[in-house]
């Protein structure tokens, strides 16, 4: 596939690869999305806004430069709200080295403090396992920790895209509370005309809030354990609209892979969502039981990421690898501003394997 | 409803997530203070660092942001800033405004540099913000706690007045997009309103008509409750649950 390198997030040529539930391939216009939806169907989108969580600064212990890439919250709920996070660091540098090529942080140790760009600082409060892994508390009022975020952070990038993005780069047209440290980028494909065309067709609409986390490390080891725990919440409008949904014998569709991921860690054994706050800890991938989500809407993942593997639960990997084949051969492109794939949940998926918890 | 500044759970108002530009003179700071006191949870912005933390020094519960709607490089900040210390929101009062020439001019004697402050300021910065929380707002739509813009207009938005061509034809571009919005967005639950306060004693109306007399002028506390009140009709009332209401109103609510 084709890195896309423009933060473009709808070309009029976005292409969406369609595969439906007998595993039968096809293209379409991205823009023609809604026409692939049904009069029952309830789609669900992440509407959670992009964080500027990349911040380059100082090691005042070392005196080195050093970039942060915040990484995870514990919970949504406001009254939690702590300026602590888990967060990535990286050496000198910035998004146009790739990430693999990312020389190291300097060494860090708990109470080292860090100078983020004028008055915004933080300490570290932790390390976990990994050199690369640090928890991070900023110092200051909640308000002033904001306004440090929004002076000096960027959103997080990769050397695909050569021109530095700007919040209105990677905040969706629906982006609401800003949660996420990397975009919801399959929300991309949405814009108030399309959220209007599934209301005048009578397909429900509904939101989940997921804190989308880092899509890649640089480093193997770290890769492996991604995506990171993500802090969701899920209205109690959406909860209802899924329950009504499902007594009417509608689909779930959801855009993205952090929708799935929320609904499917929310929904309880027998195939109900609960309202609420929650911290998705689980991978979904093959042999994954889909309990609520019946087909998905996502961009094009390169085989090995942990987004690509959550699509091996919505279908056999006979035809996914048709899939990949079609996305190689026809020049699809790939990446957060690339095209999308449409995927309903193949009869495999209904095999009745317990979801894989990761450690 | 009848909306009054006591804690009332069953006023939309109380536990409502509002963010007011131009809040730290006139009629702002008035929305700020009467919002406070309805149990809203209210950030404000306005462009003078010195006024926002004097304004937040005084009221504990306001948060307050630095920026200027007029500028595009600020608009996506202020609502991260927003959104993010609110944890959402359900009311945008997009209040700020430029005179435009000060003193007024006449249209063929107004410098074209003031004609786009006017417009950037009463036009483009309320379609901006609004543009960049246009999520949040839908969410609240959507979770049933209703969504409100609100424009603060001006009858020179209507009314021909000579030498308030700058500030009225941006008022009146402003009134227009928001009539638009409203039926755009209408069908997702979110409401625009557009509302002329009325000639107010406030900064703004100082540096138009100096020598005006302010006894003869609306105080903007008074203006705040109306336009307040008008918010509060707007949006649902809170049904049981959707909103947590605050100690002080379950505390008016027993007696």
């Amino acid at each position: 596939m084709i890195a896309a390198d423009r933060a473009v997030q709808r070309p009029s040529d976005a292409r969406l690869l369609v595969v439906n539930a007998h595993g039968q391939i096809s293209d379409v216009p991205r823009s023609r999305f809604v026409e692939l939806l049904r009069p029952t169907d309830l789609v669900i989108a992440n509407d959670a806004a992009t964080l500027p969580a990349s911040l380059h600064g100082v090691h005042l212990r070392s005196g080195e430069e050093i970039e942060v890439r915040l990484a995870g919250q514990p919970s949504l709920a406001l009254e939690m709200w702590r300026p602590a996070f888990r967060a990535v660091v990286f050496g000198a540098g910035d998004f146009h080295t790739r990430t693999e090529d990312r020389p190291l942080a300097p060494s860090l140790a708990p109470g080292d403090r860090l100078c983020l760009g004028g008055a915004l600082s933080a300490t570290v409060e932790g390390l976990f396992d990994h050199p690369r892994l640090i928890l991070l508390r900023f110092a200051g009022s909640t308000d002033t920790v904001w306004a440090g975020l929004a002076r000096h952070g960027r959103p997080i990038q990769y050397a695909h895209v050569p021109a530095p993005l700007a919040l209105w780069d990677v905040w969706t047209p629906i982006a609401g509370r800003p949660v996420a440290f990397e975009a919801p980028s399959a929300t991309f494909v949405l814009d108030w005309k399309s959220i209007r065309g599934m209301r005048q067709r009578r397909i429900a609409f509904a939101t989940v809030t997921l804190a989308a986390g880092l899509s890649s490390t640089g480093d193997a080891e770290l890769d492996r354990r991604l995506p990171f725990d993500e802090a969701y919440r899920i209205p109690r409008a959406t909860a209802s609209a899924i329950r009504r949904t499902k007594a009417q014998g509608g689909r779930i569709v959801a855009i993205g892979t952090t929708v799935v991921r929320a609904l499917e860690h929310a929904a309880t054994a027998d195939g109900v969502v609960q309202a609420g706050d929650g911290v998705a800890d689980q991978r979904v991938g093959s042999g994954s039981r889909l309990r609520i989500v019946d087909a998905i809407l996502s961009g094009t993942h390169e085989p090995g990421t942990s987004h690509y593997l959550l699509l091996r639960a919505f279908l056999d990997d006979k035809t996914l690898a048709g899939a990949d084949a079609i996305l190689e051969t026809f020049g699809y492109r790939t990446h957060e501003f690339g095209d999308s794939v449409f995927i309903e949940k193949g009869d495999r998926s209904k095999a009745d394997a317990q979801p894989f918890r990761a450690a | 409803m009848t909306h009054h500044a006591s804690g009332n759970w069953l006023d939309p108002i109380d536990g409502a997530r509002v963010a007011v530009t131009g809040g730290t003179s006139g009629l702002g700071l008035a929305l700020v203070r009467d919002l406070l006191e309805c149990g809203a949870h209210v950030a404000f912005v306005a462009r003078t660092p010195a006024h926002v933390e004097a304004v937040a020094r005084v009221h504990p519960g306001a948060h307050g942001i630095v920026g200027d709607v007029a500028r595009k490089e600020d608009i996506y900040p202020i609502a991260l800033q927003i959104a993010g210390i609110l944890g959402g929101l359900d009311v945008l009062i997009n209040n700020a405004s430029s005179l435009g020439p000060a003193p007024l001019a006449l249209l063929g004697d107004t410098p074209c540099e003031d004609f786009e402050i006017a417009l950037a300021t009463n036009v483009l910065g309320p379609f901006r913000l609004t543009r960049a929380l246009l999520g949040s707002l839908g969410a609240s739509a959507r979770e049933g706690r209703g969504s409100v813009v609100l424009n603060v207009s001006s009858d020179a938005a209507i009314n021909p007045y000579p030498e308030w061509g700058a500030y009225g034809a941006s008022k009146a571009a402003l009134r227009h997009m928001t009539r638009i919005w409203d039926e755009e967005l209408g069908g997702e639950g979110i409401r625009f309103l557009s509302l002329d306060p009325g000639d107010m004693d406030t900064p703004l109306h100082a540096l138009a008509v100096p020598d005006a007399d302010p006894a003869t002028l609306k105080r903007p506390e008074t203006a705040a409750r109306e336009l307040v009140a008008a918010i509060a009709e707007a949006l649902p009332a809170p049904s049981t649950g959707a909103r947590v209401p605050s100690a002080a109103s379950l505390e008016e609510a027993r007696r």
